[in-house]
């Protein structure tokens, strides 16, 4: 077997192989370097988790949007970066508007529901439309077609929103409920990351059970396999797809008021890199697998999080926080060569079973 | 009188024209087969009375309503529905779980009734019940098949190529199947390539030859048929 496998080996695989060899040993090495300079101590390495955890939870619920419209249309859908900004953009005025009558003052866990549910019903309607103008036309075009019309719905949608809205970048009210931290088990937690860590698990749950156990979510496992066999069934395949845009919008919606928490800010520009990471995710997790996109997001956030420290900093490089994003694509173009089904995804071959 | 009717059906995919007016009638309570050589256009008229494809010419009639223009889904609700060519039950679903989709047009409470009038039919799917279709074996998985469309109570069961890769034991006991829907008063249109065994069953088939019936008759009468025996029951 070893032998056959010699044979087949290619230069192109050598040279992989010899990039891989070497980026393990640099982390190993970056790794190793660090931790013996010692130059972060226990809490800022838990610090660095915690926000990775906060940031990853946020990345998991807007890969699930990707993942569930992969899963279910074989397609990847570009404009939902401009889905997640939707929601919490709109949802600034909102807030605005609560803040200026001084409800949000009075009452900020109902005002915040109000916000967050402005927020995923903006974003579930724009997924949607989506959907029905720049897709559903071109259900049965060739594959790159609807890539291209996600690209253009995305920079439609985010020049409509700048239309809209402004190119100015809004701060959100700030509450004084979310303001300071607490200590789990010794780790610092601010109150921001605890809501979101723990918003986000309750919406992923929600969203595992709704798709193991309703009945549309079952419809939308059948049709994700087989179209034409789940039509003959009597499921309405078109419904069911606006519904997962439906459902991926919402959760991109609820995600982008989570990123307000931590950031603070929206802008019609606020999507792109939170997009593209969570598209990210989504493939490192195993695109089209939900589970996956939960794991993928939630260790990307991590990764990129510790990984600048831990990695980079032993290796002599200066500032290595700015490369943050260069370890999240790294580990994507790592992913794609040597494990392109993703941490969670199945193997090709053993897919149709 | 005819529960379903095809009455000069076209259908073209893209500039081919695969159906150059079928008109075939259904009896209420009736096992009707259609036969003929690969490609003659025996699954495009399943497909095109399922509404997956679009008639471009013609009449479908169920009872007197047209099913033309109808999407596959609001055939399904009428009372139509299909198993398909090659089972294509869904894989990572698991048993109890297709059946619920076949089921997917009938109310919420009728379902557990339904579901054990199919385990009771197909005793072997009710041990595999929490097992991924996926796992099934060909026998099991047109078993599967066809509890799923039966789940939906069709008035007319259109059943695709149901022996299509299955070793000669399982095709008995899949006709077996068929005899006893048939005696239970279900109304069923078989298309097969196994002609032999599909005259067995039937009570009426017509021959289809590229895109056109060319002969129809009981299927009694289509056994002792020279053209037929030579052509598709393979007697010399």
């Amino acid at each position: 077997m070893l032998k056959t496998w010699f044979r087949r080996l290619s230069g192109t695989d050598l040279i992989m192989y010899a990039i891989g060899v070497t980026v393990t040993i640099a982390i190993i090495w970056g790794s190793l370097a660090t931790l013996a300079s010692g130059k972060y101590s226990l809490p800022q390495w838990q610090d660095l988790v915690v926000f990775g955890l906060a940031q990853g939870s946020i990345y998991a619920l807007i890969a699930l949007g990707y993942t569930l419209v992969y899963g279910i249309l074989r397609m990847i859908n570009f404009a939902h970066s401009e889905v997640f900004m939707s929601g919490p953009f709109t949802a600034y005025f909102v807030a605005r508007a609560l803040d200026q009558s001084g409800f949000l003052e009075r009452s900020p866990v109902v005002g915040m529901l109000i916000v967050t549910a402005a927020s995923m019903l903006t974003s579930l309607v724009i997924a949607i439309l989506v959907e029905r103008v720049a897709y559903r036309p071109l259900r049965n075009a060739p594959r790159l077609v609807p890539l291209i019309t996600a690209i253009g719905a995305s920079y439609a949608l985010q020049y409509v929103f700048r239309g809209l809205y402004g190119s100015g970048v809004e701060r959100y009210p700030e509450l004084a409920i979310f303001k300071g931290e607490w200590f789990l088990a010794g780790v610092r937690v601010l109150r921001t990351q605890a809501v979101v860590i723990v918003a986000a698990i309750a919406l992923m749950a929600v969203l595992y059970v709704f798709v193991m156990l309703s009945k549309t979510g079952k419809a939308m496992r059948a049709v994700s396999e087989d179209k034409d066999a789940a039509a003959l069934m009597g499921i309405d395949v078109d419904r069911i797809i606006a519904t997962t845009f439906a459902v991926g919008g919402a959760l991109a919606g609820a995600a982008g008021i989570l990123y307000v928490l931590i950031f603070g800010q929206v802008q019609f520009y606020m999507g792109f890199v939170p997009g593209i990471k969570a598209f990210t995710a989504a493939v490192l997790g195993g695109i089209g697998n939900v589970p996956g996109a939960m794991v993928g997001g939630l260790f990307l956030g991590v990764f990129e999080s510790v990984g600048p420290s831990l990695f980079l900093d032993g290796l002599g490089i200066p500032a290595p926080y700015q490369l943050k994003d260069v370890i999240a694509f790294a580990m994507l173009v790592l992913f794609l060569i040597f494990r392109p089904s993703g941490i969670l995804g199945e193997r090709l071959a053993t897919k149709k079973a | 009188m005819a529960i379903l009717e095809l009455n000069d059906v076209h259908t073209y995919y893209g500039h081919i024209h695969a159906l150059r007016g079928i008109s075939l009638r259904v009896e209420l309570g009736e096992i009707v087969t259609l036969i003929g050589g690969n490609g003659a256009g025996k699954s495009t008229t399943l497909n095109t009375i399922s509404g997956l494809l679009r008639p471009r010419q013609g009449d479908i009639r169920l009872y007197s309503e047209d099913l033309r223009l109808l999407k596959p889904h609001e055939v399904v609700a009428k009372g139509v529905v299909q198993v398909p060519e090659g089972r294509r039950v869904f894989g990572r679903l698991t048993v109890t779980e297709n059946l619920e989709m076949g089921a997917f047009t009938r109310q919420r409470g009728e379902v557990a009734a339904h579901m054990e009038r199919v385990y009771a039919l197909f005793p072997r799917l009710k041990e595999r019940r929490r097992q991924l279709a996926g796992t099934l074996s060909g026998g099991e998985q047109q078993m599967l098949a066809m509890g799923r469309a039966l789940m939906a109570q069709p008035k007319v069961l259109l059943l695709d190529e149901p022996s299509m890769g299955l070793a000669p034991v399982l095709v008995d006991s899949i006709f077996d199947t068929i005899r006893q829907l048939h005696g239970a008063g279900t109304t069923i249109l078989l298309v097969e390539q196994n002609a032999r065994m599909a005259l067995q069953v039937a009570d009426r088939g017509y021959v289809i030859q590229t895109g056109e019936v060319i002969l129809h008759d009981t299927a009694a009468n289509l056994r002792e048929n020279e053209s037929v025996q030579k052509a598709y029951l393979g007697v010399s």
